[in-house]
């Protein structure tokens, strides 16, 4: 019983770890719909582009990872902007599904695009951070690091949508979005800021992933499904409801998966999810629109 | 409208579909024929929902529950795939109510709908992957051949080795497709849907009972959506978790009928036709070389057309002409 | 100071605007009425080009803004307190003042900005902290009106700024309205509310179906017929 226990309470424990990531994920993909109004069905692969990044920099140049790092982030930051600005801003006057569509299609460019390059073999970069015991408990590193940097980079996200002046411009365009132009506001580029910013957020969650996975093309498969089950249980556009729901589906999936099998784990969230869809709507309906 | 559902034209095409196998095609086209039969009956019934503003991303739940419960069912317990549709289709009619419940009776709309309905999609995916002793997972499964000794056909395998049979039989299954794609239109409801698309509290004041509707059409484009699956797998005699379930075929679903013309009856048909050509020409062209590589031009290709043609190669064409 | 000539505007087939034309000197304040429908609102949203006129020109201090981008005419000056508030309900009022002084030039001078609208506004001071949203409708339109005061605007237009107020608000915000005109702005308010707003401001336009009906002085316009058939249908 004891023995049982403990595993238990790993999984736990990662499952607060995972929860950060979802955490970073969901704020970055609640960003873009509080204020653009579109719901980018690509976010995760952009964050598979940025682990591809990681691999090519670190693994395939040779530069140092904190250098990787940082051409990871900068560099889907970029993508998000670019994005935005080639693909989004033409159908921002066109039907919602037209919108998601287009994401769609971007999705399956951009696994092409890793295919074509890198292969579907998967790929590592080789870094293996150790684990350390907490009492009985077994703890990797990788993931305590991820989590950590996971809330440093949240916090620091909120402060900067909170006392900085480009920050409240964000808030303030996904209330009114009208009457932006009043205040001397260009909604264009603060639709290119906010996408830079999420774009940035699923670099960083690149980062933390290359330290804990193996790198192939469908990777966001594995986190994109999920991220918008996250948002759309804590209120699309939601950011304190996104983090919270992060948490508890990344609970569901890790203890889930401990309990039966890793796929099983995602179905007890997915099961989790429709069921509170039945009980508590309103826990979803806490939508701006 | 006029030119594309005048009876003329259709009888015409009635004409040269019925005759097609005769005309000395050869297999292969007449398989890519089928193929473009048997996508524009799946891609017609997501089309149901689809113009009532039900955007689905997940259909492709419905179409890998229809292709891998008959294959299971038959190769583990010999069951017919015809009793195997049963199953289907009341396992798809139960996960469509479950579904499409709270969503309508809640109000959950919109992109909320698309990314539950996507999600639903990539569980069912997951499902397949995971029980990978049962399904073979990402490798794929294939039903045990059934067709007896020096017969052409089974009946009870519903399994042809002649192409021919499987022919007429999506034939009438995609014109089946179509009847119901009218009747659907012309409906009482149509009206009633159209409103309620529209205005919902207002269509909801005339006593129109918006919940009961919007579940009636869901069920229905699902089940049509999973028999779509049965006849893939019982023709193909091959599926795969990702050719049938998950993302990219519930992607590719909406993109083709959207290509197509989602208001027009042989808009997701054509669709279906236009993407099938694009994989073809791809093919030829590129070839396997580099791996992806179609993919890619492929997914470019897909948010070009959004971009340029919003409202669908059909859609446009038939707006330029008025 | 600013110049209307041959406004001509609309949403899709619909025409809101006919050959409206009218021009305010420095200083001056104008009252715009008409009936519900009018245009009243067309007009403001033109004037701030958020709407695109698609005849006529826009002049403000002998500069042509026809094709200026929404998002730089408060660098001209112009600023726009809308109709309903519009408030940002989730910023806290301090915010919303703020995000009037988003401009680089008002930018800088904030703090200075901001404690000249507190000490207009001693309720928002008060409440600098509370989410707009919360606020009554008469310190809402306080602190709209402050916002549009952020950027240090020469023009002040105000869209309906009594509408869905309680008399006695009503009452307070148009005597806001005589603090404006002493310290020294341009204003152009458009109202539904004739007897107020007429005892407000020196000259005035009526449109109705977007067109100019009468002009002139606030005693003309109140005794006018014209005023009295577009409101009273005599």
């Amino acid at each position: 019983m004891e023995f049982f226990d403990i595993f238990l309470v790993e999984a736990m424990l990662n499952g607060l770890l995972l929860g950060g990531l979802l955490a970073l994920l969901s704020l970055g993909l609640n960003l873009i719909f509080g204020v653009i109004d579109v719901v980018w069905i690509s976010y995760a692969e952009l964050m598979m582009i940025g682990m591809y990044a990681i691999y090519w920099t670190h693994t395939m140049m040779g530069w140092p990872l904190y250098l990787a790092f940082i051409v990871g982030v900068g560099g889907v930051a970029l993508l998000g902007a670019a994005m935005h600005w080639f693909i989004i801003r033409p159908v921002l006057s066109a039907e919602p599904i037209n919108q998601l569509l287009v994401t769609g299609g971007v999705l399956f460019f951009l696994q092409a695009v890793a295919t074509v390059v890198f292969g579907i073999d998967f790929k590592n970069i080789g870094i293996r951070l150790p684990s350390f015991m907490l009492g009985d408990i077994s703890l990797s590193m990788a993931r305590l690091i991820a989590f950590a940097v996971a809330m440093v980079a949240i916090a620091a996200t909120y402060l900067f949508l909170n006392k900085t002046y480009a920050g409240t411009a964000i808030r303030a365009i996904s209330q009114d979005r009208a009457i932006m132009p009043l205040m001397g506001v260009n909604p264009g580029r603060i639709y290119l800021l906010t996408s830079a910013v999420g774009g940035a957020l699923a670099g960083l969650a690149a980062c933390l992933l290359v330290l804990q996975y193996d790198i192939h093309p469908a990777i966001g498969l594995s986190f994109g499904p999920i991220t918008f089950l996250v948002c759309v249980m804590g209120g699309l556009g939601n950011l304190i409801g996104g983090f919270v729901a992060a948490f508890i589906f990344a609970q569901l999936i890790s203890v889930g998966g401990f309990v039966f099998a890793i796929e099983w784990g995602y179905v007890l969230a997915f099961v989790f999810f429709i069921a509170m869809m039945f009980i508590r709507p309103e826990g979803i309906l806490t939508q701006r629109r | 409208m006029s030119h594309f559902t005048s009876t003329h034209f259709f009888r015409v095409l009635l004409v040269l579909l019925v005759a097609a196998p005769w005309l000395g095609l050869g297999p292969y086209p007449l398989h890519l024929i089928i193929m473009s039969l048997l996508l524009g009956f799946i891609y017609t019934s997501w089309a149901l929902m689809g113009r009532l503003g039900l955007v689905s991303l997940g259909h492709g739940a419905f179409l890998g529950i229809g292709a891998y419960a008959v294959v299971l069912l038959w190769n583990q317990y010999g069951l017919s795939p015809f009793l195997g549709t049963l199953v289907a289709v009341a396992v798809t009619v139960v996960l469509a109510l479950i579904i499409g419940y709270p969503c309508f009776r809640f109000k959950i709309v919109g992109h909320y709908f698309a990314l539950v309905t996507l999600a639903l999609a990539e569980v069912v995916r997951l499902v397949i992957v995971a029980e990978r002793d049962l399904t073979g997972g990402s490798l794929g499964l294939t039903p045990k051949p059934g067709i007896p000794e020096g017969e052409t056909f089974s009946i009870w395998a519903m399994q042809s080795s002649t192409r021919v049979v499987w022919f007429y039989l999506i034939l009438l299954c995609w014109l089946f497709a179509l009847w119901v794609w009218r009747r659907v239109d012309h409906s009482m409801q149509r009206d009633a849907l159209q409103a309620i698309s529209e205005e919902e509290d207002a269509a909801a004041s005339i006593g129109i009972n918006v919940t009961r509707t919007k579940l009636q059409i869901t069920v229905l484009s699902a089940v049509m959506t999973c028999l779509g699956g049965v006849l893939y797998a019982q023709y193909q005699l091959y599926i795969n978790p990702e050719t049938v379930s998950g993302i990219g075929i519930s992607l590719q679903m909406v993109f083709g009928v959207i290509a197509g013309g989602m208001f027009v009856m042989l808009g997701p048909t054509f669709g279906a036709v236009f993407l099938l050509a694009l994989q073809e020409i791809l093919r030829v062209l590129i070839g396997n070389q580099v791996h992806g590589l179609d993919l890619l031009i492929y997914g470019a290709l897909l948010v070009f057309f959004i971009i340029k043609m919003p409202k669908g190669i059909l859609g446009t064409w038939l707006e330029r002409r008025t | 100071m600013l110049e209307l000539k041959n406004i001509n505007a609309g949403y899709g087939t619909f025409q809101a605007l006919f050959d409206v034309s009218l021009s305010i000197k420095a200083g001056e304040a104008i009252a715009v009425i008409g009936p519900n429908g009018a245009g009243k609102t067309t007009l403001l949203r033109v004037m701030s080009r958020l709407l695109e006129a698609s005849a006529g020109d826009m002049v403000m201090e002998g500069r042509s803004y026809r094709d200026l981008p929404s998002h730089e005419v408060v660098g001209l000056g112009i600023a726009q307190v809308p109709e309903g508030r519009r408030l940002f309900p989730r910023l806290t009022v301090e915010d919303n003042l703020k995000m009037g002084a988003y401009t680089p030039a008002a930018r800088a001078k904030r703090l200075e900005k901001l404690d000249y609208v507190y000490s207009l506004f001693p309720r928002m001071a008060e409440r600098r902290y509370q989410l707009a949203g919360t606020m009554s409708g008469g310190e809402q339109q306080m602190c709209a009106i402050g916002r549009a005061l952020m950027s240090g605007p020469k023009l002040l237009l105000l869209d309906e700024p009594s509408a869905g107020l309680a008399p006695v608000i009503v009452q307070s915000i148009f005597e806001l309205m005589h603090r404006i005109r002493a310290e020294g702005y341009t204003v152009l308010i458009v109202e539904q509310n004739i007897q107020q707003v007429l005892k407000v401001v020196d000259r005035g336009y009526l449109i109705e179906t977007g067109k100019i009906r009468a002009s002139g002085t606030a005693a003309e316009l109140l005794a006018s017929d014209e005023v009295q058939k577009a409101y009273l249908g005599v």
